[in-house]
């Protein structure tokens, strides 16, 4: 089977430092790949070159069948791309956006309309079109410029942190999307720092650290080798925090780590709804008021140290109970 | 969706039907938020009031003649330098929004976006032209020469605004935000007045005048001056004889330069 995107030891430098050092990546057609990894890492590079937008030093890239370098012109009929922020006219309605961004794919006068109209209704934006996008919410904005990447219906659509500043609701229906597009058979290469992003949209995740992959696979399978959820406890009473600790660490896999100034303690466990059960059992039992419980997931912060073999927790904002 | 639109083949890209989709961009900018543009136009009107009846009875036409028929071409080269501000702002602002990038992610052809804005600014320039002939007959400035001189004094104007703005295209795509605004003030300010568009180069000490009459500004206002039959072309510096001339060569010589370099800069923004 063609991959929809193909890179081959791809290296970018900027002056001393290499954005992008030996990038291999493949994404089979009709499937999303997350790449996940912290700011600097090089995802946003390796967006930009294979979009064309930026020239690369060493390695290949095919994105379509077509090759980056020497076919970017072609390439561009089949790419759409929805970067970091909404690129879109804020003056212009969203019909206006859609219909002069339709004219610069090269679409006649009355396909560009018609499109336009099809797309804002695909899109949730079918009230909305005549208005000014400086009216729209977050989601809609995004949802926007979506519309616009899928103009042409893209065989390979690029998404640069699709929603970084948006609020819950504006990401979910940005994941709608998403979703939509990828159903319609559309490849999507995603960049994101949330894991939770990566873990609702892409088939296989990538994660890249100083321009090369340090981990690539399915989100369960990732998740698997980066250990279970952690439980964060808040006590009402600071007196009480050395008895919370006390108590999560019968039930955690590791250390508790405790942050005396949130009166917070905070591990990992593996048997998420067991542990949370019985460490607050066990609390309200030793009469330890408990503020405020969260059962989450590593951040991504989290993930990545592990990945990378440096030490889970930061030592400078919390500090570690003794054995 | 669509089969047909999706199925159609490619266009190819096209430099005036991209260009054109671009300025028309620019227009329908200009009808939903008209705010800037009219706020430019008060702007250039108050300076021509300012000039003509606060600053104006202190200053003296050497050899004579009316300070206000002295300061109209003055004023027409100003305003066309003034508005490469909206030309940069427009640049930058695309590519700060990430309009830019998506320009270039798409099968449009690269000279088109910078066409296009030249284009959008030139047809602003031809309403500011017209508001400012309005302003000087208002106060009593006149075209004494023929219809056809009065037309080439209102082409060098226009040609000047064309050259100005690509160095308003190249400062939008090697700055942005505030930095474009810098450096267009940076530009606009010593460009506009160590020039002969409001007092005359032999009033200045004499490597000054030497400076404001070589200005490209100063090439412009002196060729329109004597095409409009106005005072004050003459200058004593023996550059000024070649006003006219250089009211053409300048301006072709910036075009030469700003088209290529800008047309450079945008292939290899980001690197």
């Amino acid at each position: 089977m063609e991959h929809a995107i193909i890179t081959q030891g791809l290296c970018k430098r900027y002056g001393d430092t290499a954005a992008l050092d030996g990038f291999d990546l493949r994404v089979p057609p009709g499937t999303v790949c997350g790449l996940l990894g912290p700011n600097g890492a090089g995802k946003t590079t390796a967006v930009r070159i294979l979009a064309t937008l930026l020239r690369f030093d060493a390695g290949r890239a095919v994105v379509a069948g077509l090759d980056v370098a020497r076919q970017a012109e072609r390439v561009r009929y089949r790419i759409g791309l929805v970067g970091q922020r909404p690129a879109v006219d804020e003056a212009l309605s969203g019909r206006e956006n859609l219909v002069i961004f339709g004219r610069l794919f090269h679409l006649g006068r009355a396909p560009a309309r018609r499109r336009a109209t099809e797309l804002l209704e695909r899109f949730g934006l079918a009230d909305a079109g005549g208005a000014p996008v400086r009216t729209y919410s977050g989601g809609m904005r995004r949802r926007l410029d979506l519309a616009v990447g899928m103009i042409r219906t893209p065989s390979v659509l690029f998404l640069d942190e699709p929603t970084t500043a948006l609020d819950p609701r504006g990401r979910n229906e940005v994941w709608e999307s998403v979703r939509d597009l990828v159903r319609a058979g559309t490849t999507v290469l995603l960049t994101t720092q949330y894991l939770d992003e990566a873990d609702q949209l892409a088939d296989r995740i990538c994660v890249l650290d100083a321009g090369r992959v340090v981990a690539e696979g399915t989100p369960d399978a990732l998740k698997a080798r980066l250990g279970g959820d952690r439980i964060d406890l808040v006590v009402r009473d600071a007196g009480d925090l050395a008895a919370a600790a006390d108590r999560l660490r019968r039930v955690a896999t590791a250390d508790p780590v405790v942050d005396p100034d949130r009166r917070a303690v905070s591990a990992q466990v593996d048997d998420r709804a067991g542990a949370l059960t019985e460490v607050l059992r066990a609390l309200d039992a030793d009469g330890v008021t408990v503020a405020d419980v969260a059962l989450r997931r590593p951040t991504l912060d989290e993930v990545f140290l592990r990945l990378t073999g440096r030490p889970a927790e930061r030592v400078d904002a919390t500090v570690r109970v003794p054995a | 969706m669509s089969a047909a639109t999706v199925a159609s083949p490619p266009g190819r890209p096209s430099l005036a039907g991209d260009s054109l989709t671009l300025t028309c961009r620019a227009l329908a900018h200009w009808r939903r938020e008209p705010g800037p543009l009219a706020g430019a136009l008060a702007f250039d009107i108050l300076i021509v009031l300012m000039f003509a009846y606060l600053f104006g009875g202190a200053l003296q036409v050497p050899g004579g003649g009316s300070y206000r028929e002295f300061l109209m071409p003055g004023m027409f080269a100003m305003t066309m330098l003034f508005g490469i501000s909206q030309t940069t702002m427009a640049v930058s602002a695309d590519a700060e929004r990430g309009v830019t990038d998506r320009h270039r992610s798409m099968p449009v052809s690269r000279l088109a976006p910078l066409l296009g804005r030249a284009l959008a600014d030139m047809l602003f320039a031809v309403v500011t032209l017209a508001v400012m002939l309005l302003a000087g007959l208002a106060v009593g400035w006149r075209a004494h020469g023929g219809p056809g001189d009065t037309l080439a004094a209102l082409g060098l104007i226009l040609l000047l605004r064309f050259a100005l703005t690509w160095v308003g295209i190249y400062l939008g795509l090697v700055t942005n935000g505030a930095g474009a605004v810098t450096a267009v003030q940076t530009l606009e300010f010593p460009l506009g007045f160590l020039s002969s568009a409001f007092v005359a180069p032999s009033t200045m000490p004499a490597w000054l005048g030497a400076v404001a009459e070589w200005n490209p500004l100063s090439a412009t206002v002196g060729a329109t001056r004597e095409l409009f039959g106005n005072p004050g072309w003459g200058g004593e510096g023996w550059i000024a004889a070649y006003h006219p001339l250089l009211a053409v060569l300048w301006p072709l010589a910036l075009v030469a330069v700003f088209v290529p370099l800008s047309l450079r800069r945008y292939r290899a923004l980001g690197g």
